[in-house]
């Protein structure tokens, strides 16, 4: 492994790592949408290096099913979704942002003390990749812990995925169909999320995530 | 011979250093005049509110302690010594074994306690406001510029500004993300302990968004002068680092000719004309912040050299 390519790898995920922490420094929810697409993005850009690395060209077309689906239709279909629901302005977090950002950090910490240890005789790219999409994963985790607005706790399922698919990448090309299938589950997913979206909506006026604590009387 | 030749060059840098600042806090002042499409005063108007407050007379309040008197001086020679350890036009300079960071950030860490204490001396309440603010502020600043520290430490495996900067120039640092993350983050320090727009604005005298000036309403005369020279050396010291350690182009090697000393004279003038060029851009398309946003502001950064170590540790251990 030249050092070039690894540092365009590192730079990749690296940026994934850091888009993740911008989603959980947000604080409005157009603009949380906005970082997700860019977040998704930036996956595309990983994803596609890795293939141009690997040599392994359907790895193309995961980047091109994440950039259309991630990178487009998913944020304007959330787009449109705060848009009918006219909440664009609340995001309301568990805690302060600045203790989440720690957590954050902490989680960032123990991925790569728990990926370093376990992979020691991977091949470095891998090891790398796998390090950074666990913190994502425990990023986006950590998301939707943190907030209790249902659609960006939505976003944080998704940013979940993106993980996912970087770690399925990282580690020497990930099987098309495997992929395929993830993408459509994540799109059917979505769907079924935004349903609910609206049917929460409908019954308690709110996506607030509390009101639903208050109806099974966990709440006083 | 070669020792005067040396001490004669640090002279020329603690020389260069303190004429220059003025200069570049007036060209930010034009430029961002320019930018509003007014006029602005000329650039070398901070040297004749200089020499006017040095020839007015000194108001002291009346319960003024010997430590309001004593502390324009304390944090003017800090910030000099500070601002003459960064490598400017040349590395390898004859103190350059004490030009450390930490050394630096300990020297810019007790002007702004010392600060912080004449702000309260006196008794008023916008004192006090001002102080604690600063405190609040510098409790995240600190630790983010720390975390840089850590940062490029662990890459150059030197604290020494001289000896990073010549591993910047020579050895291939490659693409890295810690890097650019620290830039970032050394930046938002920069404009945080500055006192530039995002977080606080020393042109104005506001009551509710005050810090830095509010800790100096008591001051006047040579003491007012000498803290406005040290806080335009502050500017110049960050502009500097960051030329320094990120843009290390054009530094004269230790033991260069004057030829070679000229050109990294030029280059430092380019890079603090940019510098200054780019914080007025910054200052006039940002609104100020309310004073409870500023923690989020450093925390951002705070978390920046975080990652920014965390990520070199991955990219390191591999």
């Amino acid at each position: 492994m030249h050092s070039l390519s690894f540092d365009i790898a590192h730079l990749f995920a690296g940026g994934l790592v850091l888009v993740s922490f911008m989603l959980l420094y947000q604080d409005r929810l157009y603009a949380l949408l906005n970082v997700f697409a860019l977040q998704a993005f930036v996956l595309v850009l990983s994803v596609a290096w890795q293939a141009f690395v690997q040599q392994a060209p359907h790895l193309y077309i995961t980047a091109a099913i994440a950039l259309i689906l991630k990178a487009i239709v998913i944020p304007g279909a959330l787009h449109r979704i705060v848009a009918r629901l006219g909440i664009h302005r609340e995001v309301e977090t568990v805690g302060g942002i600045g203790s989440t950002m720690l957590a954050g950090i902490g989680l960032v910490a123990l991925s790569m003390v728990v990926m370093l240890r376990a992979t020691p005789g991977a091949d470095p790219l891998a090891r790398e990749d796998l390090a950074f999409a666990l913190s994502v994963v425990l990023l986006g985790l950590l998301m939707m812990v943190t907030r209790r607005n249902a659609v960006s706790q939505v976003v944080g399922f998704m940013s979940i995925e993106n993980g996912l698919i970087l770690a399925g990448t990282g580690a020497k090309g990930m099987p098309l169909v495997v992929e395929i299938s993830i993408a459509f589950s994540v799109l059917v997913a979505f769907i079924i999320i935004g349903i609910f979206l609206f049917r929460i909506r409908e019954r308690f006026d709110t996506v607030d995530s509390r009101a639903l604590d208050n109806f099974r009387g966990e709440r006083t | 011979m070669a020792v005067i030749a040396d001490l004669a060059i640090q002279g020329i840098q603690m020389l260069l250093v303190l004429c220059l600042a003025p200069a570049l806090t007036g060209f930010v002042r034009k430029v961002k005049a320019r930018l509003l499409r007014r006029r602005g005063p000329s650039i070398l108007q901070p040297y004749r509110d200089l020499w006017r407050l040095m020839r007015k007379e000194v108001v002291l309040a009346e319960n003024a302690s010997w430590l309001f008197r004593a502390i324009p001086y304390l944090i003017f020679s800090a910030t000099w010594v500070a601002a003459a350890l960064v490598p400017t036009f040349a590395t390898g300079l004859l103190f350059s074994w004490s030009a450390d960071l930490i050394a630096v950030t300990a020297l810019l860490g007790s002007t702004r306690f010392f600060l912080a204490l004449a702000g309260m001396d006196v008794g008023t309440s916008f004192g006090g406001i001002g102080s604690s603010r600063e405190v609040m502020i510098a409790t995240l600043a600190e630790p983010a510029m720390i975390m840089i520290v850590f940062t490029l430490a662990l890459l150059a495996g030197s604290t020494q500004l001289s000896s990073l900067a010549g591993f910047m120039l020579t050895s291939p640092v490659g693409l890295r993300v810690s890097l650019g993350l620290a830039l970032i983050a050394l930046v938002m320090v920069a404009v945080a302990e500055n006192g530039r727009i995002p977080i606080d604005n020393p042109a104005t005298h506001l009551e509710l968004t005050m810090v830095h000036e509010a800790m100096l309403l008591e001051y006047s005369g040579r003491h007012l002068a000498l803290i406005e020279l040290a806080a335009s050396l502050k500017l110049l010291l960050y502009v500097s680092l960051i030329g320094c350690v990120f843009l290390p182009w054009g530094l004269s090697p230790p033991g260069a000719d004057v030829s070679t000393r000229l050109v990294g004279v030029g280059a430092y003038g380019l890079k603090l004309a940019a510098g200054g060029f780019l914080l007025a851009f910054f200052e006039t398309t940002v609104a100020k912040m309310r004073v409870f946003r500023v923690p989020e502001f450093l925390g951002a950064a705070l978390m920046l050299g975080l990652l920014g170590t965390l990520l070199l540790f991955v990219s390191r251990s591999l």
